[in-house]
């Protein structure tokens, strides 16, 4: 799980963030500004400064914000000028929008503020609707306003053509001053802000609500904020029946606001399409007479705080019902609470000024079981080398634009400071210049921490008296406290770390001086830090007591993501604790512990000392014979034959050790067939495949042999619990491996499947499985499980393997077997993690007009059920839809689902004018059904040897395919964000899979499929289907440097692409299957489609150029199936579209790679015998409705 | 990239090529050949001898046999010790296969424990496993553990079943991973050039300030000849299962793959062949 961010204020301005991976604070050094308030979401945090203004603080992405500005250049067409800008009085403007109604010129764009900048100059879009354009990229018409075609007619009379040009955002990771446009309503400057409202819709994206309360109690609410508008642009007054003193804004459509006198107000209407909402309920408060200070608010939770420092929790608050039903008092004094994402509740302690985390609250107890203190030093207690090194890690916090203005001579003496004291063993960073600025604190308006800062004067003249105890003899071993400082056993508790440190901390001016004038080396550096010392002295010195656990002002949690499997370092600083995590961390540093000396030494003498006291002996008797073990159980059998049923049967597996050592087994069924006992067997050396196939149902299980592969007939079993099957299953499974003689991790060369229920598979390739002409048929390829959950698996033969869930979450192979439900010696151990995934189940409302009522859930007695799934087949209602297995649970409410194909109207509605009919969104009077569609989200959770790469989702990924004796350093991956972002990922090498960095490939439009061939070739498909090829990649230039536009087969829009060593095949949205003709080294971008098949999924193409797809509709002898792994023979250098298929495990597959298998067959000449067949033989398929070959169904 | 799995494979699979000839000193009807067996290096000898003893007593008249026993070289070989640590102690740089001697007669009653049945074997490897899981856990997983299980693990042994055994041996292997490792490291010192038995003391796998112990902290402490400066020639070889691990290997990590199924970490000291 990637770390996010927990956002607090001290009671000193100073603004820290504490990530979930992280164990300490770090300080947001900013040169100008203390803060009063911050509210964090996870993409940015917005603040109120000391100096009343709003400034924002957006986390910097590698995929950056950009924004495409368009306008249109429209031409007539004269008999003089022939086409001319001149266009007619009653013409559009000659630049316009793309409805001709708005004059924009070129010139006319302007920055929407200082924070953005220009890409590049205007240029020309060349590409009209997926197809290139002529040059100049104009497209004609008639007349304005018309139809656009790219070609010029002779009727052609205008022509317009668009012109684009980026801008992006420049100022992440600083804090930016959001500027107060509005003059006339000051000074009644900002005190209290909240950001949310993300999970309210997703169009635009990154849409949020922004609420502001003045000091004169008056309610703002920011517009527009999204994420291309990441400062929103105007604050709009929302008019308030009373005062407000403070407000909260929950993710969802809960906005909470306080009043004066303590009561509480709650925004009703607040919706998709008003986020501002419509009107104020008042809500009295918890306990008569004692007022509520203040309120946060989360998804399905109110927490109110009193002024007597109670908290209370509101019962019964849901989107329907905003208001709650009442109040339940909690246990804790609090100041102020603060409710994050998943309603985790943070809150910062009356007695001590502590953050507080709500320990034990999920989404069946909200209100969670106890408080837990946070207890973390912070970075400023630790030596600056080791703080700025780790907010390098942790999704950091440095600072552009004000800082770096700081003032030339206290740079200097701090670096000079720095360096002594360092004694050489720290090398100045450049982060030094991050220290902050001196400056005179501000004295506040905010009565609050005016009298802690006066507390703190109290705090300096103390400092006067010498530190304490444990600091005085080590003062002058500084290097020998440096090199402490590097063993783990001296990571220290906050309180004792305040005595500890300061001598050689450089942020701590004031200390360092101490240190100084009595350390070794002081004099030198004295005289020039004196100077900045004196400036230093009231605003920078550590203000804690030596003792003193920091004190909070405020907490913001929205931004940070704590789930049950969340593990968190931040409660129990004790030493031991410290401890183990930096002993943690310190193994974590010298990973991948593979590598170390030692255990490769003892692999290699174990594997010497098996060869030296076992090879020349095998000949020799076992001492121990291997005697035959049975386990058995009962289980269920789908019948083979008709009718087909369920039935009862005895299940035994008998292992024994076969004539070469290894283990095999035989799996038996026995079953009662009209009175007679009967029994089945198989042998477990025949198994291809053990297939879970989990349903609300039955815990069942498919096993294929290579027979029942071609029959498209698996043996069906059900156990009677889930925890039966998956013992089975994992039983099975090892003894299919022992008698293959497979274990261990998979080979580099491994070819990754994944079903359409997201389980994957590998299988290892025999040099076999590509020679030529007789291969060893697919079905004959023995498949097994690996834990995680994936929708798409990519892989090279350099042993690099990614995965992107159906969220959208990448992960990368971390070269480990086992996981999910295979435990103990079928799983490795070091390098299994837990995976998540989240995906949505839709359910359909469906709704007939009729005259009287309009439209209502009375159909007629023929239509589908008024709750159905998307056939209509099934009813599916909200109450009776289950989540799709066992391992998914519910982790949303049904919301109605706007982001259907076809568009809906404002309540979700898709019309037409009877079922099953082509839906659109708005109602015309032809339309007399409608529907809408509902989706809830639903979570699983397993593990796996993946490990996920965040932070940016995505939806495609290829990874460069390598020869088989490929010895390249870097490997070229591609990704397609969940945008359609293109990205390069720097930093991958078979050692580093993950790699280290993305890079963002700038394009015009939004991508959907990506894949690099062997010689560094990138095809992409655009959303609107159309192919690109990228020029001059190679890899010492990974990113390329521009697109070309390739037409796609006429008609066709394509969907996905695969490159092998130089064949280019793309899949199109009717399943054709095109290769790309013409492609020659020094025309790489080829010259036509050509047709090879049709009723294809997803094809890739590998290293050999060898074709897999997964095709539908594939007949066996006994059933059909669709999903099914698909080989294509005849592949060869000369004929690389070869000429029949080759079919394999199927149905329900979703996604196969076979670009890690890179192993060629010593080529045999030999006449081929099918030969003389036709050159293109289409998949064989039918249309029988298909019965058993679907167990996994699709 | 090899999985540590690997390594528990290895050991328990282990195997000592062994000729077994029977002693001058034995009275037989006819002469007897010598038995060829592949030993496995975590059993023990009375367990695994069933065939060597009726090879031999086919040529031999039964009131001649007492109980079996082997001698390597003139040293007569504990059985209660693992077959492994027996021959890295006692013929390792020698050539295979390993020539064991079997007598049936003058029992070295001051040398040996008599090992009348399995049920012996048992009762030795058992109250190992506890020693172990007593310095391990103070026995918590062990005593947890039902008479089912504690037979489990004797089985897998005695039937060579690698997966049977370690399904359970694997509870006996886990610890809290706040601390680092177990409480105590269960391990036996052996040396030929002494008349003690073994040394065996109570030795954390983390050291008070948090360092990750290693084999190289395990022999400073308890037996520092085998520690040779750099300059100096080697005069011992640190020996388990055969291999020489380096002393930087944390031994904790030795704990867990390495150990004996007795759960102890068998560590051989040698003296250095002189080549």
């Amino acid at each position: 799980m990637p770390s996010s961010l927990l956002w607090a204020v001290d009671v000193y301005g100073r603004v820290y963030s504490l990530s979930t991976a992280g164990q300490q604070w770090e300080h947001c050094r900013d040169a100008h500004l203390e803060f009063k308030r911050v509210t964090a979401v996870q993409q940015c945090c917005w603040s109120i400064a000391c100096d009343h203004n709003i400034y924002l603080y957006v986390h910097a992405s590698e995929v950056p914000i950009r924004y495409q500005e368009e306008t249109y250049e429209n031409q007539r067409w004269n008999p003089v000028d022939g086409f001319s800008d001149r266009l007619l009085p009653s013409d559009r403007w000659q630049w316009s929008d793309i409805t001709g109604l708005k004059h924009q010129p070129l010139g006319d764009f302007q920055l929407p503020s200082e924070n953005w900048e220009w890409e590049a100059d205007w240029y020309i879009d060349e590409n009209f609707g997926g197809e290139p354009t002529e040059k100049g990229g104009w497209t004609y018409a008639i007349d304005f306003p018309a139809t656009y075609t790219k070609d010029k007619k002779w009727n052609s009379c205008v022509r317009r053509r668009r012109w684009i040009r980026y801008r992006r955002y420049k100022a992440q990771d600083t804090w930016v001053k959001i500027p107060s446009e509005q003059t006339e309503s000051l000074p009644d400057p900002f005190n209290d802000i909240t950001c949310g409202g993300w999970e309210i819709t997703e169009e635009p994206r990154g849409c949020l609500a922004l609420w502001a309360v003045s000091l004169q109690g008056k309610v703002w609410f920011r517009c527009d904020i999204n994420h291309h508008n990441p400062e929103g642009s105007v604050w709009e007054e929302v008019p308030v029946p009373g005062e407000v003193v403070q407000i909260s804004c929950g993710p969802g459509d809960l906005v909470w606001a306080v009043l004066w006198e303590g009561h509480l107000l709650v925004r009703e209407g607040v919706g998709r399409d008003c986020l501002k909402g419509s009107s104020w309920v008042t809500v009295e408060s918890p306990s008569p007479g004692v007022g509520v200070v203040h309120v946060a608010v989360g998804v399905n939770v109110v927490w109110a705080v009193t002024k007597d420092h109670k908290v209370w929790f509101r019962r019964g608050v849901n989107s329907h019902n905003p208001c709650g039903s009442g109040w339940i008092g909690m246990v804790g004094e609090m100041v102020m609470i603060n409710v994050g994402l998943s309603d985790q509740v943070w809150a910062i302690g009356f007695e001590d000024r502590a953050v507080y985390f709500r320990q034990g609250v999920t989404a069946s107890e909200l209100s969670g079981k106890a408080w837990k203190v946070v207890s973390v030093p912070r970075d400023s207690e630790r030596s600056h080398s080791s703080a700025s090194a780790s907010s390098l890690q942790s999704a950091g916090c440095f600072f552009g634009g004000e800082v770096r203005l700081q003032s030339q001579a206290s740079m200097l003496s701090d670096a000079d400071a720095e360096t002594e004291r360092a004694g050489g063993e720290v090398v100045p960073t450049p982060e030094i210049g991050d220290a902050p600025k001196p400056r005179i604190p501000k004295v506040t308006s905010d009565s609050f921490i005016s009298e802690l800062v006066s507390d703190r004067e109290g705090q300096i003249s103390r400092r006067d008296v010498p530190p304490a105890g444990p600091s005085i003899p080590e003062e002058d071993h500084p290097e020998k406290e440096l090199e402490d400082r590097a063993s783990p056993a001296q990571v220290l508790s906050p309180s004792q770390s305040g005595g500890v440190d300061p001598q050689w901390s450089n942020v701590d001016l004031e200390e360092a001086q101490t240190h100084l004038t009595s350390g070794p080396g002081g004099d030198a550096a004295e005289t020039s830090s004196l100077s900045s010392v004196a400036t230093y002295n009231l605003a920078l010195e550590e203000p804690y007591g030596l003792d003193e656990p920091p004190k909070w002002a405020w907490v913001s949690g929205g931004g940070c993501l704590v789930e049950c499997h969340t593990q968190l370092n931040w409660f129990n600083s004790s030493t031991s604790t410290a401890l183990n995590s930096s002993m943690q961390a310190m193994s974590l540093s010298i990973t991948p512990a593979q590598t170390a000396a030692w255990r490769k030494q003892i692999f290699e003498q174990l594997s010497e000392r098996s060869k030296r006291e076992m090879e020349n002996f095998m000949h020799y008797e076992q001492a121990i014979e291997q005697s035959v073990w049975v386990k058995k159980g009962t289980m269920q059998w789908w019948r083979d034959w008709k009718p087909h049923k369920w039935v009862d049967v005895q299940f035994a597996l008998e292992q024994f050790s076969g004539v070469e050592g290894n283990k095999d087994g035989i799996l038996f069924i026995y079953y009662t067939f009209n009175d007679e006992k009967k029994y089945l067997h198989m042998f477990i050396n025949e198994v291809t495949i053990l297939v879970p196939v989990l349903n609300d149902s039955k815990h069942t299980f498919a096993i294929y042999t290579a027979e029942r592969t071609k029959q498209r007939w698996p043996m069906r079993l059900a156990a009677a619990t889930e925890l039966e099957m998956h013992d089975w299953l994992a039983l099975l499974s090892v003894s299919c491996c022992d008698s293959r003689g497979i274990q261990g991790p998979p080979s580099k060369q491994a070819i990754w499947s994944v079903t359409c229920k997201g389980d994957i598979f590998v299988s290892e390739p025999t040099k076999e499985l590509e020679a030529s002409p007789y291969p060893t048929p697919c079905a004959q390829m023995f498949w097994r499980q690996v834990g995680g959950h994936l929708r798409i698996i990519e892989s090279n033969s350099l042993g690099v393997v990614w995965g992107i869930g159906y969220d959208h979450t990448a992960w990368v192979h971390t070269g480990g077997y086992g996981g999910g439900f295979f435990q103990g010696l079928a799983s490795s151990t070091d390098n299994i993690y837990t995976q998540t995934d989240v995906k949505s189940v839709y359910i359909y409302e469906n709704q007939r007009w009729n005259p009287v009522t309009g439209y209502t859930n009375r159909g007629l007695p023929t239509d589908r059920y008024m709750w159905s799934n998307a056939s209509g087949l099934k009813e599916c209602t909200k109450n009776n839809t289950k989540p799709p297995s066992p391992n998914w649970t519910w982790v949303s409410d049904w919301t109605i689902d706007y982001a259907v194909p076809g568009g809906t109207d404002r309540e979700g509605w898709q019309y037409a004018a009877d079922f099953p009919a082509s839906y659109h969104g708005n109602k015309t009077l032809k339309d007399f059904v409608r529907r809408r569609r509902w989706a809830r989200k639903c979570k699983l959770t397993t593990t796996g040897p993946w490990q996920e790469v965040p932070p940016i989702p995505l939806s495609d990924i290829t990874i460069l395919p390598c020869g088989p004796k490929s010895t390249v350093e870097q490997v070229s991956l591609w990704a397609i964000s969940n945008k359609g972002d293109i990205l390069c990922r720097l930093g991958v090498t078979s050692l580093t899979p993950g790699g280290s960095s993305w890079l963002h490939v700038g394009t015009d439009q939004p991508f959907k499929s990506i894949s690099i061939g062997a010689v560094h070739q990138v095809w992409a498909i655009a959303k609107d289907g159309s192919a690109f090829y990228r020029g001059s990649v190679s890899a010492q230039n990974p990113a390329g440097d521009c697109w070309y536009h390739i037409p796609s087969p006429t008609g066709q829009k394509l969907k996905q692409v695969s490159v092998g060593r130089t064949s280019v095949y793309t899949v199109d949205e009717n399943g054709n299957l095109w290769y790309r003709h013409g492609v020659t080294p020094s025309y790489p971008q080829g010259s036509s489609w050509e047709h090879i098949s049709n009723n294809v999924r997803k094809v890739s193409v590998g290293p050999l150029d060898q074709v897999w797809v997964i095709a539908d509709k594939v007949q066996g002898s006994h059933s059909l199936s669709c999903g099914t792994v698909c080989r294509r023979l005849g592949v060869l250098p000369m004929e690389p579209k070869g000429h029949s298929w080759d079919y394999g495990i199927g149905g329900g597959w979703d996604h196969i790679t076979v670009r890690g298998n890179a192993m060629e067959a010593p080529r045999i000449v030999m006449p081929s015998l099918t030969d003389n067949q036709t050159a293109t033989r289409p998949l064989q398929t039918s249309n029988q409705p298909e019965m058993n070959g679907n167990p996994v169904g699709c | 990239m090899a999985d540590d799995k690997d390594v528990l494979r290895d050991v328990w699979f282990g195997r000592i090529p062994a000729c077994f000839t029977l002693s001058p000193e034995e009275t037989t009807e006819r002469e007897a050949e010598p038995y060829y067996l592949l030993l496995p290096r975590v059993s023990y000898l009375t367990l695994v001898t069933d065939k060597v003893k009726k090879h031999f007593l086919r040529v031999m008249k039964t009131e001649d046999v007492e109980e079996m026993w082997f001698e390597y070289e003139g040293t007569p070989l504990k059985w209660h010790y693992p077959i492994g640590v027996l021959f890295d102690l006692h013929a390792s740089n020698t050539a295979l296969p390993w020539n064991v001697t079997v007598h049936f007669k003058n029992f070295p009653e001051r040398d040996l424990l008599h090992c009348s049945s399995n049920s012996v074997i048992e009762a030795h490897f058992m109250s190992c496993i506890k020693e172990a899981d007593a310095l391990k856990h103070k026995s918590q997983v062990i005593n947890d553990m039902q008479k089912k299980d504690h037979k489990q693990l004797w089985m897998g042994l005695q039937n060579d079943k690698f997966d049977q055994f370690w399904a359970m041996n694997r509870k006996l292997m886990e610890y809290p991973t706040e601390e680092g490792g177990f409480r105590y490291i269960p391990f036996r010192i052996y040396q030929t050039t002494s008349d003690r038995p073994f040394i065996q003391k109570l030795f954390r796998p983390v050291s008070p300030e948090g360092h990750t112990l290693t084999l190289g902290d395990l022999l400073k402490e308890l037996f520092p000849a085998a520690i040779c400066a750099e300059d100096e020639p080697k005069r011992f070889q640190v020996m388990i299962h055969g291999i020489e691990p380096l002393l930087e290997t944390p031994i904790q990590w030795l704990s867990e793959h390495l150990s004996h199924p007795d759960n102890f970490l068998h560590i051989s000291i040698i003296p250095a062949p002189s080549d």
